[in-house]
């Protein structure tokens, strides 16, 4: 009798992403009725698909935040807004309109991320210093070297193949950001569900202690997972200059925490050791959709902050919930 | 005889150092100031270090009010990323209401409101948080829009004026040749040091540093760790009147810096940052510290391209420092 109540309880429970999903289904619906929302299917797929590439950047900054926190320890990278910044900058100032330079600054960037992420690492790992304070000084230092470098002038032109593929439409009403998203997506499920370093990830996550009595070399993971979130947050950027089209030293902040919370609705664990980027996806489609909403309902900012903020509230309070002490 | 003496001193600077983490941040204190004064010309005329010290403390003053409160949530194990738009709210109503000292009686109103609202926004961060078991950097960061959000709806451009007669005694007053900016802070730590000597602070380093064991233990764990936050609140709500008397107006964005400084500071003053270990004096310190810093900074008249640089990358070395030591003792064993 009691083992089939416990039994039917766990079925009714739906996971965090399919949660998430169904918000951001719901939220979308309801924008339909707004005064300036949509009309017809037409205009519904296109506001969608819109949506869904302006979530997409949040989402691939999220990419690299996912495995941080996954991995466990208070992990966290606030350096990955800044880093976003030096991606688009070094991308937005190098290639200059050149197509040709494309992939030899898209491997400057990737390198330029790793490079940062490996300072968090090391810091992290073998200065015992914690993430959270490490990689919000390393996004001061980075932000320091940004503003020095450019003095605040900088010139310069996205390629015309990167407008091609990230900005227009790939297929006739597709944005061809979605697929280069599908593929980041597809990538992060195989690293995270497939590979050796997915299975010690989570592991690492769990419990540090007995991942290295069971064999992990934690400290290497760590640091290579600091090093990932590093290249994957400059790559970021290197897209959303693609998007935007014009980089700035203060770009990427604006998805720092967007991209933090969006992990944090998508289910993942902020104490480690339990997520999905699927998760993240869909959590950074939720609040792509709030802020859009909020933004079509022409609200003040101040009353759209103040919404913004409740409904992450609202939205944490329903499954965000960690273990009760009594547990 | 002197071998004594020397392992008392040993002795002392152990204890400071294990137990209350305070060894490295009193070098790094004494290290700063005495750099900042170094290079400050007339150092030697007589009035210039009263001078000093009165307008930098009233200046450090909202920040080491917010450091203190975060230290207290970190000590409790929380994190407090709202700290900073409680300040910019309560600075907000200040501004608009206290326009005149001919209204005492509203004026302390107002000045009651702000710290009524402190506290609330306290409380709910501590209901989200340690209530119903949330996690802090997410929560503390959506109830920072909220209230950041509240204070641009009060004031969506910069204003107000809060009369001369009140900033002229923040800015001013001395008792004995010591600011009255110091002299509060005195009183926060002496107010701390009252009830960490009690019950109250022995439940608050237990629940930092192994909620689970002080569960079982008895510890009211969920009360504690709300009113860190609720303490947070008030501190912030006291930064927000000393904040509003430094600059007299108002501005929605005013604590905005003060959140991410609160933390810095905590940790420069040796509060670590997964909980239970770390004093409320050394949160001071780090105030100090970070005060120090950008002082000397400009006081170097860097190129100001420099200066967001050289204050990240002395903020990154200086946390980094006992990793170093740490790390090169290790290699010789």
């Amino acid at each position: 009798m009691n083992d089939n109540n416990i039994q039917t309880k766990k079925k009714f429970r739906i996971s965090p992403p399919a949660t998430a999903l169904l918000i951001a289904l719901v939220l979308f619906l309801l924008s339909g009725f707004l005064p300036n929302g949509f009309n017809d299917w037409a205009s519904a797929i296109r506001q969608g698909m819109n949506i869904l590439r302006l979530a997409s950047f949040i989402a691939i900054i999220g990419a690299g935040q996912t495995l941080v926190i996954i991995s466990g320890s208070e992990g966290i990278d606030l350096s990955a807004g800044s880093l976003v910044s030096v991606g688009a900058l070094l991308t937005y100032i190098l290639i200059n309109g050149n197509n040709d330079l494309i992939l030899p600054v898209l491997l400057l960037v990737i390198v330029t991320g790793g490079l940062v992420g490996l300072l968090n690492g090391l810091g992290i790992m073998y200065l015992k210093i914690s993430p959270f304070v490490m990689t919000l000084g390393m996004a001061g230092v980075v932000q320091g070297a940004v503003i020095l470098v450019t003095k605040g002038y900088y010139d310069g032109k996205v390629a015309d193949i990167m407008t091609q593929i990230i900005a227009r439409d790939l297929l006739p009403g597709i944005p061809g950001m979605i697929f280069v998203w599908i593929i980041i997506g597809v990538l992060m499920t195989l690293l995270l569900e497939r590979t050796k370093y997915g299975k010690q990830l989570f592991a690492i996550g769990v419990n540090r202690m007995t991942a290295r009595l069971s064999g992990v070399r934690v400290t290497r993971m760590v640091v290579l997972t600091y090093v990932i979130a590093g290249a994957m947050a400059a790559f970021a950027g290197f897209l959303l200059v693609g998007y935007t089209q014009n980089a700035g030293p203060n770009l990427g902040n604006q998805y720092l925490f967007p991209s933090i919370i969006a992990v944090a609705i998508g289910g993942t664990q902020m104490s480690g050791g339990k997520g999905s980027y699927f998760g993240t996806i869909a959590g950074a489609i939720v609040i792509q959709l709030i802020t859009s909403l909020l933004t079509t309902m022409q609200l003040p900012q101040a009353l759209q902050q103040i919404i913004f903020g409740s409904m992450l509230l609202g939205i944490l309070v329903v499954y965000g919930r960690d273990k009760s002490l009594r547990d | 005889m002197p071998e004594r003496n020397k392992s008392k001193i040993t002795q002392w600077w152990r204890k400071l150092n294990v137990r209350h983490s305070l060894g490295l941040p009193l070098i790094l204190l004494v290290l700063t100031t005495v750099l900042y004064f170094i290079l400050q010309p007339n150092i030697t005329r007589s009035g210039t270090v009263s001078r000093l010290l009165t307008s930098n403390f009233r200046t450090w003053l909202p920040v080491i009010l917010v450091t203190i409160g975060q230290a207290i949530v970190i000590l409790g194990g929380g994190l407090d990323l709202s700290n900073g738009s409680i300040v910019s709210v309560g600075n907000v109503i200040l501004a608009l209401t206290v326009t005149t000292p001919d209204e005492p009686g509203k004026n302390i109103l107002m000045v009651v409101v702000v710290i009524a609202f402190g506290l609330v926004a306290g409380l709910l961060n501590g209901f989200f948080t340690a209530y119903l078991g949330l996690q802090p950097v997410i929560i503390t960061f959506a109830s920072s829009f909220v209230y950041s959000g509240l204070a641009l709806l009060l004031l969506p451009s910069p204003g107000g004026d809060i009369p001369r007669e009140y900033t002229s005694v923040y800015r001013s007053t001395q008792f004995l040749g010591i600011p009255l900016a110091l002299i509060i802070i005195v009183l926060v730590v002496l107010i701390w040091t009252f009830f960490r000597q009690r019950k109250y602070g022995r439940f608050l380093f237990a629940v930092g540093g192994n909620d689970k064991a002080a569960y079982t233990t008895g510890v009211p764990v969920t009360w504690m760790k709300i009113s860190t936050y609720v303490i947070s609140g008030l501190l912030a709500s006291l930064a927000a009147i000393s904040y509003s008397l430094l600059t007299g107006s108002g501005l929605s964005s005013s604590g905005d810096d003060m959140t991410l400084a609160s933390i810095t500071g905590s940790v420069l003053g040796g509060i670590s940052m997964s909980g239970g270990a770390g004093s409320v004096i050394g949160a001071v310190f780090g105030g100090v510290i970070l005060g120090n810093i950008r002082n000397i900074i400009s006081t170097l008249k860097l190129d100001s391209w420099w200066r967001t640089l050289v204050n990240a990358l002395l903020i990154v070395l200086v946390l980094a420092g006992p990793g170093f030591i740490n790390l090169i003792r290790g290699k010789k064993k």
